[in-house]
């Protein structure tokens, strides 16, 4: 602060020509190139892609510029080549279509990387036939907005990520529509990071993949089949609201997948025709809260290694089988959930049984065993072992039970 | 053979054992399906309905009606009628007569109230199992010298089929767990309409489960359209086999 008076007055300059600190470079297709652009531009300017097709590739964003398309002009890496790489904090690139970076077993291509940069903001852009869409590595306080990502991944090996983080915080993705990756959404090593109302479609493995990301946020999202819907291993303290679990089916395929994680909480979320709703293994502290299981396979698949989890006010519905476990042995709260295949009484018309509610079913410990024995499954002969393990109990783990079963549903 | 199907209907009707099957089974239809909002809850117990009382009532009602008319059976077979046609055609009167009251009873209010794939699948497992179990009771009769013991073996038959034979399965699947045992137990399951039937629908209820991990044999072979043909076709071996072998025991039965 040398001159004040100076500064000034080059801020009433820039207030009456607004050119002076942002200028608009336009590029055409024909003439010029986005990264001379980029290289001519200052700090606060902006580059405007006229509509057309540019065959240009490893474009650096080294500047805070804000790249803005019109119409959607095509950036095309022509099945060889990475697009574009943001090193610089606060750029942002909005309105592109960017495309078929191809793929590489040496590099990961990326449409989209943003690399050790803050602020940085993708927003509408159309990411066609990329091996990985956007790519942030060692960033933070990013936003990646209502972006389409599309691909035809057909196997694990040799696929990406539609959004991919690693080593990231505080991270806001929002709103984006992917469909066609490997996951959808991978996070490894990012923290404090909210992802909301996105929604991620048949992707090859995962719809949304955590790995060693704490404190994240996910909510309002929809994930529908996919290999299985979401993925949360060793994590702590994810949060996972009002998401949608839709048809994550086939063999293997869960809605969601908790392995190794602790103090999440899992609430409001609508579980629909999954094969396994909930498959969890080492999940410790959870609460799952207020969520709508219904016509799942299984509601839950609890391994016995899970403990302190309390799930309650959760309402299951027209599921095959409710629980199941692999262990007599457990360490976890069921309290005042609704249970459709609940049949005690409620004398003192609390609202709540007055009997406990085992949701463990005796055909589910003996699949579980012998999974061939699934070709008995509603038998004559499997409801008479059902009944007969009503009155006495001898199969199945005597402590996993509800003892305050809801008899209404709860209003969700 | 016309004027005998003709006949043996008349003769059922008139019995009015029929009407109160197809009342029964329309009471139960219709408040099972509309005791529960949730639909495939209904469809579960018409299953168990289907499953655990169409082949018993069948096959009960089947041979005490074939005994029961051995009379004009020998009647009949005094004119010059081959034994052949007599005996399907009183095969046809009470196959296509409880077929009717299936139809009627479960079919008619299923497929208005729960339309659908599954619903369809029921009512045609249903019929089938008609079929079959009224063909194993003509067997038995023909077997069969005496009323009683005719009975009996129907009852026995009938809770083989339903009960004990799931026993003896679950008991192999758990003695072999540690093998691969799914296509062995794939062939035993043919070995029983009954099961038959129920996987035909299970497959319609409860994909899932069936799909994961060991159910995907099962999936992969019963869900695919060659398979349903597979189990569709086996179920029709179950009622023509036995008609069959019923036609030929009483062409040499000395009456």
């Amino acid at each position: 602060m040398k001159h004040p008076y100076r500064i000034l007055l080059w801020a009433i300059l820039a207030l009456l020509h607004g050119r002076t600190f942002a200028t608009v470079i336009k590029v055409h297709p024909a003439a010029g190139s986005i990264q001379g652009a980029i290289r001519q531009a200052r700090p606060g300017d902006t580059v405007l892609l006229s509509k057309g097709i540019y065959k240009e590739h490893d474009i650096y964003v080294d500047k805070r510029v804000v790249i803005l398309g019109e119409q959607y002009p095509v950036v095309d890496g022509q099945g060889r080549h990475q697009l574009f790489i943001i090193t610089a904090d606060s750029a942002v690139i909005q309105g592109l279509q960017v495309q078929n970076t191809g793929i590489s077993s040496l590099v990961d291509m990326a449409a989209i990387r943003v690399q050790e940069a803050g602020y940085v903001k993708v927003a509408h852009n159309r990411l066609l036939n990329n091996t990985y869409g956007i790519y942030l590595q060692k960033s933070h306080h990013c936003t990646v907005v209502n972006n389409q990502l599309q691909a035809q991944a057909v196997d694990e090996q040799n696929s990406g990520n539609g959004i991919h983080a690693w080593k990231s915080g505080h991270l806001r993705i929002q709103g984006n529509h992917i469909t066609g990756h490997r996951d959808g959404i991978y996070f490894e090593f990012v923290t404090q990071s909210d992802i909301s109302d996105n929604i991620s479609v048949s992707n090859v493995r995962y719809g949304l993949h955590f790995m060693f990301s704490n404190d994240d946020a996910y909510t309002r999202n929809t994930f529908s089949g996919n290999g299985a819907g979401v993925a949360v291993m060793f994590s702590k303290r994810v949060t996972m609201h009002g998401n949608v679990f839709k048809d994550n089916w086939g063999d293997a395929a869960y809605g969601l997948l908790l392995k190794e994680i602790s103090d999440g909480t899992i609430a409001g979320n609508l579980f629909v025709k999954n094969t396994v709703a909930i498959y969890m293994e080492g999940a410790a502290r959870l609460e799952v809260k207020r969520n709508t299981f219904t016509g799942n396979g299984w509601a839950m698949r609890m391994q016995a290694s899970c403990s302190n989890g309390l799930f309650t006010e959760n309402n299951f519905t027209g599921n095959s089988f409710d629980v199941a476990t692999n262990g007599t042995m457990m360490l976890n709260t069921f309290r005042g959930n609704y249970w459709d295949k609940y049949d005690g009484y409620d004398l003192d018309r609390d609202g709540t049984g007055d009997v406990p509610y085992y949701p463990v079913s005796v055909y589910a410990v003996i699949t579980e065993k012998i999974p061939a024995a699934m070709i008995l499954y509603r038998s004559f002969l499997t409801n008479i072992m059902d009944q007969v393990e009503k009155v006495m109990p001898s199969i199945i783990p005597d402590q996993l039970k509800d003892d305050a079963p809801r008899i209404k549903k709860w209003k969700l | 053979m016309k004027t005998i199907i003709k006949y043996v209907l008349l003769d059922l009707l008139k019995n009015k054992i029929i009407l109160v099957y197809t009342l029964i089974l329309a009471v139960l239809a219709v408040s099972v399906l509309n005791l529960d909002g949730n639909p495939s809850k209904g469809l579960l117990s018409l299953l168990n309905i289907t499953l655990l009382f169409v082949p018993i009532i069948t096959i009960l009602f089947a041979t005490i009606y074939f005994f029961n008319s051995i009379e004009f059976t020998e009647l009949l077979l005094s004119q010059p009628i081959n034994r052949k046609s007599v005996l399907l055609a009183e095969y046809t009167g009470v196959a296509v007569s409880l077929s009717a009251a299936y139809a009627a009873g479960i079919g008619i209010p299923l497929l208005l109230l729960v339309s659908g794939t599954a619903s369809l699948i029921l009512v045609i497992s249903g019929l089938l199992l008609t079929l079959i179990f009224s063909s194993l009771a003509l067997l038995i009769f023909v077997l069969c010298r005496d009323k009683t013991r005719g009975i009996g073996a129907a009852i026995i038959t009938a809770l083989f089929f339903s009960l004990l034979f799931d026993g003896l399965l679950i008991g192999l699947i758990y003695s072999f767990g540690e093998y691969p045992i799914e296509k062995m137990v794939l062939g035993a399951i043919t070995l029983n309409p009954i099961d038959l039937a129920r996987v035909l629908m299970l497959l319609q209820l409860d994909v899932a489960v069936l799909m994961g991990y060991s159910g995907a044999l099962f999936k992969k072979f019963l869900g695919s359209a060659a398979g349903s043909i597979f189990a569709v076709s086996c179920l029709l071996c179950w009622m023509i086999v036995p008609l069959l072998l019923s036609v030929r025991v009483f062409n040499r039965k000395n009456l």
